[in-house]
């Protein structure tokens, strides 16, 4: 990171999509090292936010850095990990085969495989088709790829929707893990109990960001206890 | 070049665990030729016409419609937008295809020119290397062409409707039924603009004419043009960011 705090810069950006303007004049930075939660209902704009930060979102203005340069340039793609919310994993291929071919492209070690598919809890399963899988163990599959190579920035979109408790709490783990050892991330979710998991929350409604703060501050500003509370009073003070 | 390499496993490993697509692309070439031969059972001069047609036909068929499927696939499913932020370039992602369905490609012709050439009795007075050659410039050409198909498509429903749109009108004019310099003047234009023509006339002078190399290499040059441009014009519709 060579020192710089903010691994991404985000000023005044606008995205127009499908002919309206679906994200509306955000800012914010990231600070380097952090998880940050991108939390807020359905439709608001998480995904569009995600998008634009990985560089594979038209129609974007203002001003966007990603690791001190423009999002989705060469340079950044071996740098970053995106986890696509729809499945981004071949349904004709074993998790094991789409793990390789992920790792081949991002120049992941070979070993990484094996410990990503012993992490995700997807080893009896890594020699099955994506298609004979359960849910659970496609989006799994699907996260993993986005995992390989050591990526400094990781933009996950509703990586633990539709996972048991104990394989969430495995996965926040493996976050706080990969936070630890310098790594900065992104991870969306349209249920406010994964925020109390963040360093920082991004509330985001209907293309506007209603806050930016730490989930104390959350609770603290809006007078309870409860973080469920808290995003019903900011999100719906707005309406 | 890694991506390339990776991206041509990959494609292959999908085939390996669809033995039945696999099947039929080697299969149904094979089974229709035996048919046509039989078709002319009494007009031996007939299939010596119509044979080695077809032979440079199927992998046009077939490599249209399993690319634009396989592109479509890539499309919509999420896996196109996800390879685009890895450092895999387009280019690299469709040589790949390319790759792959080459070696597919080399592999139907193998089948198709063996059987016809050993059990139906078909024979080629030019070399068979250029004959299979051929066939895989107009696999590459089916590859172009599926991957324009799959930019304009919107589901596997939409994109075989692109089958007798694209490819359909290349067959009727190709030379396959009636000799292109027999057309009226406004089709054999079209025919001359039509990259399958050009794959038909080469496999004519391979069939036909002793010592034709030059012609046919000059067709084969054609087709491989003709397939190099669709492909560069499919990789446009490859965006990076999309909506």
């Amino acid at each position: 990171m060579n020192g710089s705090e903010q691994a991404v810069a985000v000023r005044d950006l606008s995205v127009r999509r499908g002919g309206r303007e679906v994200v509306h004049g955000v800012t914010f930075e990231l600070a380097a090292g952090r998880i940050t939660g991108l939390i807020g209902p359905s439709g608001g704009g998480k995904t569009t936010l995600m998008r634009t930060l990985v560089g594979v979102q038209r129609h974007v203005r203002g001003e966007a850095s990603v690791l001190g340069r423009a999002p989705g340039s060469a340079a950044l793609r071996r740098r970053v990990g995106y986890g696509t919310q729809s499945l981004a994993a071949y349904e004709d291929l074993t998790v094991r085969e789409n793990l390789e071919y992920f790792a081949s492209l991002t120049g992941a070690r070979r070993r990484q495989v094996d410990d990503l598919l012993a992490r995700m809890d997807l080893r009896t399963a890594a020699d099955q088709l994506i298609r004979s899988l359960s849910g659970g163990q496609r989006s799994r599959a699907s996260l993993a790829t986005a995992l390989l190579g050591e990526p400094e920035l990781l933009v996950l979109d509703e990586p633990t929707v539709g996972l048991d408790p104990v394989l969430r709490e495995r996965l926040w783990g493996l976050f706080r893990e990969l936070a630890g050892s310098g790594a900065t991330l992104l991870v969306s979710s349209h249920v406010m109990d994964e925020a109390a998991r963040c360093d920082e929350v991004l509330l985001v409604r209907d293309g506007h960001l209603v806050a930016q703060a730490t989930p104390a501050e959350l609770t603290r500003r809006t007078g309870t206890d409860d973080l469920d509370q808290a995003f019903l009073r900011l999100v719906g003070g707005r309406s | 070049m890694n991506g390339t390499r990776a991206t041509a496993l990959r494609v292959l490993r999908q085939l390996r665990h669809d033995p039945r697509t696999v099947g039929l692309l080697l299969g149904v070439p094979a089974a229709l030729m035996t048919i046509l031969r039989f078709v002319y059972d009494h007009d031996r001069p007939g299939f010596t016409r119509a044979g080695p047609a077809l032979m440079v036909i199927f992998p046009l068929v077939t490599m249209f419609l399993v690319s634009s499927i396989a592109l479509l696939r890539e499309r919509t499913t999420g896996t196109l937008e996800r390879l685009l932020t890895t450092p895999l370039s387009r280019v690299a992602l469709l040589a790949g295809y390319a790759l792959a369905f080459t070696l597919l490609a080399f592999l139907q012709a193998a089948v198709v020119t063996g059987l016809s050439l050993g059990a139906l009795g078909l024979s080629l007075a030019g070399s068979t290397a250029l004959v299979v050659a051929l066939a895989a410039a107009v696999a590459l050409l089916g590859l172009g062409l599926g991957l324009l198909a799959s930019a304009f498509a919107h589901s596997e429903f939409q994109v075989v409707q692109f089958f007798p749109a694209a490819i359909l009108p290349q067959l009727l004019l190709c030379g396959l039924l009636v000799p292109r310099p027999r057309m009226v003047g406004v089709l054999h234009f079209v025919s001359d603009l039509l990259p399958m023509s050009y794959a038909v006339d080469g496999i004519r002078h391979l069939a036909a004419e002793r010592g034709a190399a030059a012609a046919a290499v000059g067709d084969l040059a054609i087709v491989l043009a003709f397939a190099l441009g669709a492909t560069l014009l499919g990789a446009l519709t490859l965006r990076r960011r999309t909506d």
